[in-house]
């Protein structure tokens, strides 16, 4: 079994070398496809997450509170507002906390607000929300509290952003399903040339007494083999075109969004997985499917 | 070790086999002869099973080929070795390895490869073409390294396909000197072949098979007909 394994292993070595041309062309095809699939993974992943940080930035509710209202009156505000369905937590912030959220958002740009001789923030109790949809309740009861100056609720901008990333996360599934399909079908292809090329070899094993997986094995394996090597291929490209990425355009991200892009190391390894999963299984998948034609007894 | 019992095959609306029984001895040689087109091929492509019969029982060396299941096939095809008109060698493999191929195919050692086919070579007459790829060999060394591959594994049937029609006369003369050797040694032959010398010159067994119907068989027999 060990031995017959082996045995194909270095056939399917041999063959590789020997049809260098097509290896090739198979290992570039799978390598195209995956980089271009790398590429909506990362924007389909970016977008999740940024996604979920805007609805958790979002999914709050601010209490403005005026001047001449208390700490004291504050807090009884939190308590009967953490009594009400729907609030998860509720915390006080006072102006200068909030100025300095401020000067963190602003970044490089925060010495303009240096230039304030007087805080004009006005302290708040921020609320977080358990369940988006009783935000509009919440917010309305807030308004008439005493002591409330105003209220602030941002619901119809949170479900636009997840009707927006709701539409292009669906675009890149489209996108991504369709990709592996075409990559399949110019795989199978590929290896069906070089079987194509084989059937002469085909007949004569056959002829001979080769058993099935006798013909099949070495196929297989190079099929794996192409698939790993592309896999590594893209994978280290893919890499390398996402740190750069993160790079330049992740200062603009913040800027924008207010939140990072998903960290490098955290896609590269989750994507290492992915792609040497799919290499592996788009070459075998393509080798057994293009042979089986010329496999019947 | 073959026998064909009332055996039929039809593609569609063509009889190419009908009622056929035969039986071949171990150790026998036998000339397949008849017309184009006649039904040879499928003969032949019945005993290594390439081709189910419609009706009729064909039993090879002891075995029923229809109650083998398709993972038996491969096995019972090693009992076979197999050589045609067109040699059916592997361009970018070398005289060895096209030889040491078979051997790989029943997972013979490295050692016993290197041991083996060599001799084998030898016996052939071709070892100083090992390293050769067929490319570069003459017509008749090239099916000298195609019936090197069929008798490698020992096989107890040769079913040559005329093995000598792409060949001169002189050369012709030389493969059927080393099919009767190989003969002599055991080896139960089926030649298909149109060669009227060669068939009349060997003295061996005749059949005729013209439009399906075995319509002659017998020993020390003569070509019988012109093309």
């Amino acid at each position: 079994m060990i031995k017959s394994a082996l045995y194909s292993i270095k056939q399917a070595f041999k063959q590789m070398f020997r049809n260098k041309g097509m290896t090739f062309a198979s290992i570039f095809a799978i390598t195209a496809m995956m980089l271009i699939l790398s590429l909506f993974l990362f924007l389909s992943v970016n977008v999740e997450y940024l996604t979920e940080t805007v609805k958790n930035q979002f999914g709050t509710i601010e209490v403005f509170l005026l001047d001449e209202t208390s700490k004291d009156q504050a807090e009884n505000m939190i308590v009967s507002f953490k009594e009400m369905d729907g609030v998860e937590d509720a915390v006080y912030v006072s102006k200068e906390q909030a100025m300095e959220e401020f000067k963190i958002r602003w970044g490089d740009n925060a010495y303009l607000l240096n230039g304030l001789t007087e805080n004009p923030l006005p302290n708040a109790i921020r609320i977080t929300l358990s369940d988006l949809n009783s935000g509009d309740i919440i917010a309305r009861f807030c308004a008439t509290v005493q002591g409330v100056e105003d209220v602030r609720f941002y619901r119809d901008e949170v479900g636009k952003v997840v009707r927006i990333s709701n539409i292009i996360q669906r675009g890149a599934l489209v996108v991504i399903a369709f990709l592996v399909i075409i990559s399949i079908v110019v795989v199978s292809n590929t290896i069906k040339l070089t079987v194509m090329a084989r059937e002469n070899e085909i007949t004569i094993m056959k002829y001979i007494g080769a058993t099935n997986w006798f013909i099949r094995g070495p196929m297989f394996f190079e099929g794996i083999i192409i698939g790993l090597i592309s896999a590594a291929v893209s994978v280290g490209l893919s890499s390398l075109i996402y740190v750069r990425l993160c790079k330049v355009l992740g200062d603009q991200a913040f800027r924008l969004f207010s939140t990072q892009l998903v960290m490098p190391q955290f896609l590269i390894t989750n994507i290492v997985w992915i792609f040497l999963a799919l290499g592996i299984s788009i070459g075998a998948c393509g080798s057994i499917i293009s042979m089986r034609r010329y496999l019947k007894a | 070790m073959i026998d064909f019992k009332h055996v039929t095959k039809e593609y569609g609306d063509t009889v190419a086999l009908e009622d056929a029984t035969i039986h071949i001895d171990q150790g026998d040689f036998v000339f397949l002869v008849g017309p184009t087109g006649a039904g040879k091929s499928t003969f032949i492509k019945l005993i290594s099973k390439e081709l189910e019969p419609d009706s009729g029982e064909i039993i090879v060396a002891g075995k029923e080929l229809s109650k083998m299941s398709n993972r038996e096939i491969p096995i019972h095809r090693r009992d076979i070795g197999m050589v045609f008109q067109d040699f059916k060698l592997l361009d970018n493999k070398t005289v060895f390895e096209n030889v040491a191929f078979a051997m790989e195919i029943v997972h013979c050692s490295r050692r016993t490869i290197n041991r083996q086919v060599p001799q084998m070579l030898s016996v052939m007459g071709i070892e100083d073409k090992a390293n050769n790829f067929p490319q570069e060999l003459s017509a008749g060394e090239q099916q000298r390294v195609a019936i090197a591959r069929a008798i490698i594994n020992n096989p107890r049937i040769l079913i040559a396909d005329e093995p000598t029609g792409n060949l001169d006369p002189d050369t012709a003369w030389e493969i059927m000197e080393l099919i009767n050797t190989i003969n002599r040694r055991g080896t139960t032959v089926v030649m298909v072949t149109h060669a009227k010398d060669i068939v009349n010159r060997m003295g061996k067994r005749v059949v005729a098979i013209d439009r399906g119907r075995i319509v002659r068989d017998n020993r020390g027999g003569e070509y019988g007909y012109d093309d």
